[in-house]
């Protein structure tokens, strides 16, 4: 699991040019929108896309995403249960 | 019909132009094959939230375009013309390369968004909360001479007032190399590196003290030398202005086997200093901006930096200015400027 939050952490500041941020600044359960790491609409979509093609995860309810992205320790569980890859 | 003054000149080049309130004062040495631009900080410019998915191409756009307005006391243009040749190249190779890695799924919005060629345009826009006229041209090397010329239009028409007006092209990272491989296997192919930059103007119908006027400007896609001889007669003869009258000549050189067109235009003007740029900013599309940028400055400050002296003497006093760029022989371009 450590290893997971590792890796998503790494992935979110890469593939959404996190210019500011580096790993160790991501706690577990900082909040990804809002007043954490302030991420908007576009990077759900990429977070959906990363999902998809990372992990086999399809998301088909937009509502899902908002418990899901909550933080990386939610998403890393949430993928653990989910992953078909 | 109003006349076109042009009231602030920024640009961001591969010479230390943006940060240094010297004019061309340390040349830096450029690299032989590319030169990327010598990037300012960006952070004193454009909030890190905004700059994340920016290109090189935006952000040196967004930036220019900010400082062209602070220099001419501006904050909302009444229109925001821009022209670039390759637009946003490098979210447009990522875009691309990513359609085929994935084998066309899996594709993310971020690229797609950024790679369109008004993205400058209306990333001005956005940060300016500027819903007026904001039009991007996109016409190879005559990309920014299009935009200065509906600048140009829309000023004389009285259909605007302060215009802000620029050109950008970016490098990317794939298809530039790709270009120079072909251009180096050309027989006399560009001498000069390929580069990028931003340059940024603000014209308006306002004179001010020593205002620099954009008397004329004129476009040309295809035409021989013979041609471009009788054009840029006839182009002076409208304006009223003999050749006598050109202080200073500032000519795209690159090197290629098409200087020969310079060659031709220069010898109308025996007492013109011959100015050159492109080894100093490399060769792009829309190099031909960082000349006006050159020519601005000239005329504000009455000085010619040795760098720029392709043949001739400076003269005590510089008050007309004739640039003339052209690529391989096509996309001919005319600016008259006058102090």
């Amino acid at each position: 699991m450590t290893e997971l939050r590792q890796e998503l952490k790494e992935k979110i500041i890469e593939q959404l040019n996190l210019e500011e941020f580096a790993v160790a600044d991501i706690d577990d359960d900082d909040a990804l929108f809002g007043d954490g790491l302030g991420l908007d609409s576009i990077d759900a979509l990429e977070l959906i896309v990363m999902l998809d093609k990372d992990y086999g995860i399809q998301l088909t309810d937009p509502k899902e995403g908002k418990e899901i992205f909550k933080s990386i320790a939610v998403l890393a569980n949430y993928i653990t249960a989910n992953r078909t890859k | 019909m109003k006349k076109v003054y042009i009231h602030s000149a920024v640009t961001i080049s591969a010479q230390n132009t943006f940060e240094n309130s010297e004019f061309l004062n340390e040349i830096k040495a450029i690299p032989l094959k590319i030169a990327p631009a010598h990037y300012p900080n960006y952070r004193d410019y454009i909030a890190p939230a905004a700059s994340r998915r920016m290109a090189a191409g935006v952000k040196m756009g967004v930036t220019a375009a900010t400082k062209a307005l602070e220099k001419a006391n501006l904050k909302h243009p009444d229109a925001i013309i821009i022209g670039t040749g390759m637009g946003c190249i490098e979210d447009t190779e990522k875009f691309l390369n990513s359609i085929i890695a994935n084998d066309e799924a899996f594709l993310t919005p971020t690229a797609f968004i950024q790679s369109t060629h008004n993205t400058v345009g209306a990333q001005i826009a956005l940060g300016l909360k500027c819903k007026a006229y904001n039009n991007t041209f996109v016409h190879a090397a005559l990309s920014f001479e299009s935009a200065l010329m509906d600048a140009q239009l829309l000023i004389q028409q009285e259909e605007a007032h302060h215009i802000l007006v620029g050109g950008v092209d970016e490098l990317g990272k794939e298809i530039i190399n790709y270009i120079q491989l072909l251009e180096d296997a050309k027989y006399k192919g560009i001498q000069v590196p390929f580069g990028e930059g931003a340059s940024f103007f603000v014209a308006s119908s306002d004179t001010e003290e020593n205002a620099v006027e954009l008397v004329d400007m004129d476009v040309c896609s295809t035409a021989c030398q013979e041609t471009i001889q009788n054009k840029l007669k006839s182009f002076l003869i409208k304006n009223k202005i003999e050749h006598a009258d050109i202080d200073a000549l500032v000519l795209g050189r690159n090197g290629d086997a098409f200087d020969v067109y310079y060659d031709s235009v220069t010898s109308l003007f025996k007492n013109a200093t011959k100015l050159h740029y492109k080894h100093l900013s490399g060769e792009f599309y829309t190099a031909s901006p960082f000349g006006m940028w050159v020519a601005f400055e000239i005329l504000k400050r009455q000085e010619i930096p040795e760098a720029l002296i392709y043949d001739g003497k400076t003269k005590a006093e510089i008050h007309t200015i004739l640039l003339y760029n052209q690529f391989k022989g096509r996309d001919h371009s005319f600016i008259l400027l006058k102090r």
